[in-house]
């Protein structure tokens, strides 16, 4: 069981190397890198090439980690009581299976991902601990113990917003993906435009390494972004002349590659100061 | 196996800790990387380090537990020259007790010291110019024999090795390295003190209490009610000033930074210099290009976030109250202008002075600050800070 990226993802030989350690030593692989770098991707493309399922738990602020192991719904119990609902003295009717739990039953060894962890509260990641460690929970409520029938591999995301405590991260793998350089692009955006005109590519990739280049700029454009461009410029069949006259210095369809206000800004006054001076 | 280098990767403070050098080792005995030095590199930095601040130790720390296998290099190109009871001290260093044994067995140290003199005549004859000669085709005598446990991986794969020896030596992650955690724990607990915790937001929880009395006023009737769950509902904005007059005090501010970091929900830190003007910014580095306008700032942040400025107030009084006072640039409005506008638009706001208040009487920009922050200077001592805090939570 290798992982060595798939038709619609590159891995680099680092990121192999990683999944792969993570995959034979059975550890979280933790994930960061800035965004747009196919954090998220990385898990559905394992998942695709492993050929088994994949199970994603998106955390949001209010996402509490027994919520991934499971929910007991008190409150429907005890209307269900007051109305004399049949099997409302079950307690187990009332547990609802979290994400976790899902992965842990599975009849192959699932892909879990656990998505933007640094979203949650700050004692999130400490409250998984013995999950991730030893792959099994206890349910108060029918004093059940749930174990893994196999352990999943779990990709965790994270964004950079908040510290994740060293206890947690003792228990993962941690691999940081650099932005791509030069290459490993021409590489992704083959794999995504398998036709797009070699000259267009070129001039493409240059404007978009400059505009990166750009200081002060609040997001730089990434990969995706990047991708989403080309799609455009696919799309209107741009021809690489236009890309090539620097003259404008705002790159056609800007608005996928900028994505806000100050930025667009920034960009045409630049554009302003270079007419000028031409 | 492996434990000096596990050893050096503590010595730069990488943390590491045992359970990830069991990794490390387990890793290896799967053969994810073997006898392949950027493998090796990869795979270590996988287990060891767990976040991309500490890839430049990590990385200031793999060259110099590698660095050991050049200067063996730099021996053997003045192994002509030098004293072999120095050189034989300095293997005996670098080879464990088995090692050496093994050395023995296979005919001793002046065996080896015979072949390596042959070998690097061959050497010198063969490339000139400062070649390294180590590991050319992995006949030499560490590679054939076998003797150096770490030395060799290097020689295989020379021109992946090449590749991995710059991605340590760029240190491309420096800028990402913002850990002081010696003596922050004192910081930590003062900080602590600011931490509220306020039920806020959607109802979600199950009042218990409150569901059983209503019910039971309610005639038995169910009459749930909810509580929304408590946060750490504190919010900070922290102005570092940096540069100058500041620099001895950089590695205190540091530690408070790396304190503060983990203790609140939500926190902006930024930089100015001496006194805060129309701007700021957040990367010291790109100070000249990337900065935040202070009006921004004001209409960004609500008025319940805490501000806390860092910085000496030591300057010349003009830099606080004239026009183009500022010693970087030309500022349009006194940076007393500025400070006032953030004391309006914020409801709490406190300045912490690294320098002991004993010395406080004799700056006039300082007693000018303290004025404008209504006296809400405090000293960066742990006594200062709690009470700092005790005002901020107030």
């Amino acid at each position: 069981m290798k992982f060595q990226g798939t038709k619609e993802y590159v891995a680099t030989r680092e990121l192999q190397m990683a999944v792969n350690a993570a995959i034979t030593l059975q550890r979280p692989l933790l994930i960061k890198g800035e965004p747009g770098t196919g954090k998220t991707m990385l898990a559905e493309q394992l998942a695709e090439s492993l050929g088994t399922e994949l199970i994603q738990w998106h955390i949001k602020s209010t996402t509490k980690a027994h919520q991934g192991l499971y929910e007991y719904d008190a409150v429907s119990r005890l209307r269900d009581s007051q109305l004399g609902e049949e099997g409302v003295k079950d307690i187990s009717n009332y547990i609802k299976k979290g994400k976790l739990w899902e992965a842990f039953s599975g009849d192959k060894p699932p892909v879990l991902l656990i998505d933007e962890i640094d979203k949650a509260d700050i004692e999130f990641p400490n409250d998984l601990l013995l999950e991730l460690d030893k792959m099994e929970f206890f349910v108060y409520e029918t004093q059940e113990r749930i174990v893994a029938k196999h352990r999943p591999i779990i990709i965790i995301t994270s964004n950079n917003e908040k510290e994740l405590p060293d206890a947690f991260l003792r228990r993962c793998f941690f691999h940081y993906i650099d932005f791509p350089d030069k290459e490993t692009m021409e590489k992704i955006v083959d794999v995504h435009y398998p036709d797009i005109k070699k000259s267009l590519l070129k001039e493409a990739m240059d404007v978009f390494f400059d505009l990166r280049k750009v200081p002060g700029l609040k997001k730089k454009p990434s990969t995706s972004e990047l991708v989403d461009w080309l799609k455009l410029l696919l799309a209107d069949e741009i021809d690489p002349e236009t890309l090539r006259n620097k003259d404008s210095a705002i790159p056609p369809m800007y608005g996928a590659l900028v994505k806000n206000e100050q930025d667009t800004e920034l960009l045409q006054k630049l554009a302003f100061m270079s007419r000028r001076k031409g | 196996m492996l434990i000096d280098f596990f050893q050096t990767m503590r010595q730069y403070r990488v943390p590491c800790s045992i359970r990830e050098y069991l990794d490390l080792v387990g890793a290896l005995k799967q053969n994810l990387a073997f006898a392949d030095m950027e493998d090796f590199y990869q795979i270590s930095r996988i287990c060891l380090v767990k976040d991309e601040r500490h890839f430049d130790k990590f990385d200031k720390a793999f060259s110099h537990f590698f660095e050991g296998i050049d200067s063996l290099d730099d021996l053997l190109a003045n192994a002509k020259s030098i004293p072999e009871d120095w050189m034989k001290s300095e293997f005996e260093r670098m080879f464990s007790k088995e090692e050496l044994a093994e050395i023995e067995s296979q005919g001793g140290f002046d065996e080896l010291m015979k072949k390596f003199r042959e070998r690097m005549e061959e050497q010198e004859k063969r490339h000139r110019g400062g070649n390294r000669m180590i590991g050319t085709g992995g006949t030499s005598p560490f590679g054939a024999d076998g003797y150096n446990p770490e030395g060799i991986r290097v020689q295989q794969g020379r021109s992946r090795h090449k590749k991995a020896i710059k991605v340590w030596e760029q240190r491309n992650y420096r800028n990402l390295d913002d850990d002081i955690e010696l003596g922050i724990r004192n910081i930590k607990v003062a900080l602590r003190r600011l931490r509220k915790f306020a039920r806020q937001g959607a109802a979600e929880e199950l009042d218990l209490d409150d569901t059983i009395s209503s019910t039971a006023s309610n005639a038995g009737f169910l009459d749930i009610k909810m509580v929304p769950e408590r946060h750490n509902a504190v919010k900070v904005l922290l102005f570092f000033d940096i540069g100058g007059t500041m620099d001895p005090f950089v590695r205190v501010c540091e530690e408070l930074f790396s304190a503060a970091r983990t203790e609140f929900k939500h926190m902006e830190p930024y930089y100015f210099h001496n006194c805060m003007y129309e701007s700021v910014w957040k990367d010291n580095r790109r100070k000249s290009n990337e900065r935040t306008s202070t009006w921004d700032l004001m209409r960004k942040f609500t008025k319940d976030y805490k501000v806390i400025y860092i910085g000496d107030a030591m300057m010349a009084p003009y830099e606080v109250t004239h026009v183009g006072g500022s010693v970087e640039h030309w500022n349009d409005e006194p940076g007393a202008i500025w400070l006032q506008r953030m004391k309006d638009t914020f409801d709490k706001m406190v300045w912490l002075n690294p320098v002991p208040e004993s010395q406080w009487g004799w700056s006039n920009s300082l007693n000018t600050i303290k004025e404008i922050m209504d006296d809400k200077m405090y000293p960066l001592t742990i006594n200062g800070l709690e009470d700092a805090m005790r005002y901020l939570s107030k």
